[in-house]
């Protein structure tokens, strides 16, 4: 029987191209909390809780996402499963499959995309435009708190530091 | 491509009557989603809920022959209803259903009916099209995009045969439970029924 302790296996961030969007490849399985200070594409399946607050998700065409959103901007090509909050904008794509309610400021949906859910559109006041804010210095870690299972693919990231404590299962 | 159909449509101009009453109203639309129907409803400030109910039937009773047999599976109904019209009462303002009654078997479409009845709120509106010529086998399906409040574009789907010719009486059987029922008739084969719950 083998002794061998049980090596924890760090998730391999890499960047798709630099400065390119974080990249969750198509062999990776998350379960959890994804919150991301930067551009963020799923390809691969994700289950929890996803907050690009100030950014854009996209839902890969291999993606499979059941999670509630919220972002900046979400754009499904693969398949979402849950509730999506935009400030900005949703696009759902051909082929595409959205099932959850919507709000955002704007939707625009391609024939042959299929949606079930409620859409409802938000009209914001304009604001007086707040005093700007000093930028923090680099790009805002993405954050999970996940179960997360990965196979070869692995997953890529363009360039914030990560905060990841998965358990995995191979 | 997608051959498609520019028409009038006397029935929505006066289903829009009411959602120019006031914004927040929820509408049911089971054409599936459209960019233009979606831009035109929440125009006016209300919440559009979206479903294809042709594609939750092919899903649920399958595409073939036994399309219809498969309507009397009490299994396959449970999850037809339960994926399609699972929805709290009186949720609704105005429902858009068009053509999808007609392709449902006498037992579920009295179900799906009493559903449409439950979930929409008293003094709502339902817009229904049913094709009236008795002698063709089968029909086309549509799905609608609402151009504006007199005009529908209807891109073809497939051919289906419909489970009953419905006429004025049967129709007035059918929406028996609802307030009124008022017909319009086309020059193409199509009957519009706007039903007032």
């Amino acid at each position: 029987m083998s002794t061998q302790p049980t090596r924890a296996i760090e998730p391999v961030f890499e960047s798709a191209r630099p400065g390119g969007p974080a990249v969750l490849g198509k062999s990776v399985v998350v379960k959890g909390q994804i919150i991301a200070g930067e551009d963020l594409t799923i390809d691969g399946e994700a289950d929890g809780t996803v907050e690009l607050q100030e950014h854009r998700l996209t839902v890969g065409p291999n993606g499979k996402v059941m999670a509630a959103v919220k972002a900046r901007e979400v754009v499904v090509i693969g398949t979402l499963h849950g509730n999506v909050e935009t400030r900005d904008k949703i696009q759902i794509r051909k082929g595409a499959t959205l099932v959850g309610d919507i709000r955002t400021a704007r939707i625009e949906i391609e024939d042959g995309a299929y949606f079930k859910g409620n859409i409802d559109i938000i009209r914001t006041e304009p604001k007086i435009a707040p005093s700007p804010q000093p930028k923090p210095q680099g790009s805002v870690p993405i954050v999970t708190q996940t179960t997360a299972a990965a196979g070869s693919g692995g997953s890529s990231h363009g360039g914030g530091s990560s905060e990841f404590k998965p358990e995995f299962k191979r | 491509m997608q051959a498609s159909e520019t028409r009038n449509s006397n029935g929505l101009d006066q289903f829009c009557s009411a959602l120019e009453a006031r914004p927040g109203l929820s509408i049911l639309d089971f054409s599936g989603a459209s960019q233009s129907t979606i831009s035109f409803i929440t125009d006016y400030g209300h919440r559009l809920y979206s479903d294809d109910f042709g594609h939750q039937l092919d899903h649920c009773f399958g595409t073939t022959g036994e399309f219809y047999e498969n309507q009397s599976n009490p299994l396959l109904v449970s999850r037809f209803l339960g994926a399609a019209m699972d929805f709290e009462e009186q949720s609704f303002d105005g429902a858009l259903v068009w053509d999808s009654l007609q392709f449902l078997t006498p037992m579920l479409l009295q179900n799906v009916v009493g559903r449409l009845h439950r979930i929409l709120r008293p003094g709502s509106s339902l817009l229904a099209v049913f094709h009236a010529d008795e002698r063709v086998e089968d029909i086309p399906t549509w799905s609608y995009r609402i151009q504006d409040r007199k005009t529908v574009v209807m891109a073809h789907r497939t051919q289906r045969r419909p489970a009953q010719v419905f006429n004025n009486r049967s129709l007035e059987k059918l929406f028996q439970d609802f307030s009124s029922v008022k017909f319009f008739l086309t020059r193409d084969h199509l009957r519009e029924v706007l039903v007032r719950r």
